[in-house]
């Protein structure tokens, strides 16, 4: 039961979003490595990219340039080479109606960004756990869905 | 008075390490750095033995024995709760310990240990799983399910499945159905 470290990717145009990201996730006991990218565009780049590590979870802001994160959900859920992907929706919008949509889209995790490191760093400590939980007791990602 | 002393910490550990495995009467040849050959089976009672010894010095076997522990504990829980009749009413610590030949003590702590998550708390994730899989199945009512899962009241149920989840059983239901008529959605 040996597992490689978990492996998670940050799509987010703001430099310093992408910075307590990482030092929230470096925090954590679960051993995780975090690669990000600045876009949209960037990250189908990264993903289409044969030599490039697949990650475990990937988290995407909604408002990028170039290309958004609704977008990048759309072409990720319609290709069968990620369907083992878990997508984190990163929104500063909370409303219901935005969580139903990005589920039905497709989307694993809707997270509410938070606005101090304390919060954010208990959110990402869930979100990576049951992650975890999933990715070793081999259950059924698609039905999972967790709105925190 | 003070004296300066000289030693090298990879001789101690192995030094130590043969020392304790000579006591315990196991045949072993240390191999490398962090590996032991053990010439014959051990006994459990050895091993944990062993195992104990060795902790007093933080040094930590890491084996697939606890590995093959926790995952028949993972083994046995799904099995509990994908059961066709009603789960057991008895105590989880007792079914689990009863199976396993562990006290749940000892098999709580490894678990914890290795998953990152307590016994209770993947437990609850299981029956979350298979409750999503219910509604998904669609031949059940939310009270039935409710029922065969052991939960008190479907409120109890719904509570715990938005604890986990963050959305309620009717969101999750009303998602599934929408991601599966629509044209978008989770490519099959």
């Amino acid at each position: 039961m040996q597992y490689d470290d978990f492996h998670v990717l940050l799509a987010d145009d703001d430099p310093d979003d992408r910075l307590f990201f990482k030092y929230a996730i470096e925090e954590l006991k679960i051993k995780t490595v975090v690669t990000t990218v600045n876009d949209g565009v960037d990250l189908m780049n990264y993903l289409a990219e044969p030599n490039s590590k697949m990650p475990h979870v990937v988290f995407l802001d909604l408002n990028m340039p170039r290309k958004g994160g609704m977008e990048c959900l759309k072409e990720i859920r319609s290709n069968k080479n990620f369907k083992d992907l878990s997508i984190a929706i990163y929104s500063t919008s909370g409303s219901e109606k935005d969580i139903e949509e990005s589920f039905v889209l497709g989307a694993n995790i809707y997270i509410k960004k938070p606005n101090d490191f304390n919060s954010l760093k208990k959110i990402l400590a869930e979100v990576i756990n049951i992650n975890w939980q999933y990715h070793t007791s081999g259950l059924n990602k698609e039905n999972f869905v967790l709105s925190i | 008075m003070k004296l300066q002393i000289r030693y090298n910490i990879n001789n101690v550990c192995r030094t130590l390490l043969q020392e304790k495995l000579d006591n315990l009467n196991v045949q072993s040849e240390l191999v490398g750095l962090g590996e032991i050959e053990i010439k014959k089976n051990v006994s459990e009672q050895q091993f944990n033995e062993l195992s104990g010894l060795l902790k007093k010095y933080e040094i930590h076997v890491l084996d697939d024995r606890i590995s093959a522990l926790v995952q028949k504990t993972k083994d046995a829980i799904i099995e509990m709760i994908y059961m066709d009749e009603k789960m057991p009413a008895s105590k989880v610590s007792f079914y689990l310990s009863q199976k396993l030949n562990y006290s749940f003590g000892y098999i709580s702590k490894l678990f914890s240990e290795v998953t990152y998550t307590s016994i209770e708390n993947f437990i609850i994730i299981q029956k979350i799983e298979r409750v999503k899989q219910l509604i998904i199945e669609d031949e059940l009512s939310l009270t039935q399910i409710a029922g065969k899962l052991s939960y008190s009241s479907v409120a109890h149920l719904s509570g715990q499945f938005k604890k986990i989840t963050g959305i309620t059983p009717s969101a999750f239901q009303r998602i599934i159905k929408k991601r599966r008529t629509g044209n978008v959605g989770a490519a099959k």
